[in-house]
């Protein structure tokens, strides 16, 4: 790639972070330079981005209609899964998947709650709540 | 030859960098009184590389990788520099935040693997549960950690509390809240005998008689990929390695620049010309490296008809370019 050839795009994703890349210049050296992005990037991240965004507003709605935790909620909004969650509390994966019933988790004792609150960088107070 | 004692006596500089490994040991190695740059960090540690591995999940989907391991860098540096690093993981976030401290405290430049995620100074899009994630931390301002984050142009600044938890996620490749610096660095500069060992070993690699690592590691994923169904599964598959390509790291084509840039300082380093002509053909290699990634993504984004098999192809051509430059490569550095 040649250094007139390096993208400045732009990259919504990247909020104003420009990449550093690294470009042939005119003597044929390769040099490192400064790239506000660029589009095939903005693409893939969005994709990736809306994937998990689309996941969190559908836990939202199965919260509403009573048929997932607020747990189930904030797991989507913090872009994990359930192996993942149960990594960072240290439970078992099959007591995670019980926890994201509403009648499970509304039965939870304080100190799990805390767990989750803690994994999830929350409050054991936002937890119980959407946002 | 140099220890916390000389460094103390110049500033911390930061530089921005296209991988954060490199650009983290490259900037320490050179406070520390051995100059070295981001692309011969990366060359000298035979950092470049490819892997597909179908059993470790992001996120339900493969790894991609197009360098070697996290740490590897750090570790294939010590030989030919001469150098010893030290390594420290933690139990506890509480005494991995009060050994950083101390560190600190000593004038020490220090460099820690963190989770993208829990860092606040990412951009929102770009905060992924990702793990392997380097910095450097050169001081302390209150409650705030100075950090040299190699990705971004500026220093950066970021409280103890989110940096605990950056340190201490947990997940695929989980820090334990490692922390590294060198305790001695022995040679201030490489010499032809160590990058010629470099370049081998990454040619070793690269032609490994394993199926996922190497141009046939590349291979496995076209097949894959051509097995893919033409909907949105595919689709998200697809996007999946082009972010793996792209956006975690580097970028396979980002890559094979910073290697180009290698083989030029080698070039010239050991007066070697032909290494210069390798340089400008791995440069095409990764000029195509970005022409499969727009491909895909045009069909990601609709704007061509989505056809798994010619992704596939695209890879297919890439394994055979690579191929054939890492064997003529095997050859000269004989």
């Amino acid at each position: 790639m040649d250094l007139d050839a390096v993208p400045q795009e732009g990259n919504r994703t990247h909020a104003g972070l420009r990449k550093a890349i690294y470009a042939r210049d005119a003597q044929g050296r390769m040099v490192v330079a400064p790239s506000a992005g660029w589009e095939v990037e903005e693409i893939v991240t969005t994709q990736a981005v809306d994937a998990m965004a689309a996941e969190a507003e559908a836990a939202r709605l199965r919260v509403q209609q009573g048929s997932a935790s607020t747990l189930e909620y904030w797991m989507s909004a913090r872009r994990m899964d359930v192996p993942l969650l149960a990594q960072s509390t240290g439970l078992w994966q099959w007591r995670v998947r019980r926890h994201l019933q509403p009648a499970r988790f509304a039965r939870l004792s304080s100190s799990l709650l805390d767990r989750y609150a803690q994994a999830l960088g929350l409050s054991a107070e936002q937890l119980r709540h959407l946002p | 030859m140099t220890t916390a004692s000389t460094a103390l006596q110049h500033p911390f500089q930061h530089r921005h960098a296209a991988h954060c490994e490199s650009g983290v040991i490259s900037s320490l190695l050179s406070h520390h009184g051995a100059p070295m740059s981001e692309a011969m960090a990366f060359g000298l540690s035979s950092g470049l590389s490819f892997a597909y591995l179908p059993f470790v999940k992001l996120s339900g989907l493969p790894l991609v990788a197009y360098r070697m391991p996290p740490r590897a860098i750090i570790k294939g540096l010590a030989k030919p520099m001469h150098a010893r690093f030290r390594f420290e993981t933690f139990r506890s976030p509480e005494a991995g935040r009060a050994r950083l401290d101390a560190l600190l405290a000593e004038g020490r430049v220090v460099g820690l693997q963190t989770s993208v995620f829990w860092l606040p100074y990412f951009p929102q899009d770009m905060r992924f549960h990702f793990n392997a994630h380097n910095l450097l931390v050169y001081g302390r301002n209150g409650d705030d950690y100075l950090v040299s984050d190699p990705v971004f142009e500026e220093p950066q600044r970021c409280a103890s509390a989110d940096m605990a938890r950056a340190r201490f996620a947990k997940g695929v490749l989980a820090p334990k809240g490692l922390l590294y610096y060198p305790q001695d660095v022995g040679r201030r500069q490489p010499d032809a005998e160590a990058i010629r060992r470099a370049i081998r070993k990454t040619c070793r690699v690269m032609l490994a008689p394993v199926p996922i690592a190497g141009v046939r590691g590349m291979r496995m994923l076209a097949k894959k990929i051509e097995s893919l169904p033409a909907d949105a599964t595919g689709s998200a598959f697809i996007g999946h390695v082009v972010r793996m390509q792209e956006e975690i790291g580097t970028g396979g084509a980002g890559f094979r620049f910073i290697y180009a840039a290698f083989l030029q300082e080698a070039a010239a380093l050991t007066g070697r010309a032909d290494l210069a002509a390798f340089a400008d053909r791995l440069t095409l290699i990764g000029d195509g490296w970005r022409a499969f990634a727009l491909k895909a993504a045009r069909m990601i984004r609709g704007r061509e008809a989505l056809v798994p098999p010619a992704i596939a192809q695209l890879l297919r051509d890439q394994a055979n370019a690579e191929e054939a430059f890492f064997r003529d490569l095997k050859k000269a550095t004989a």
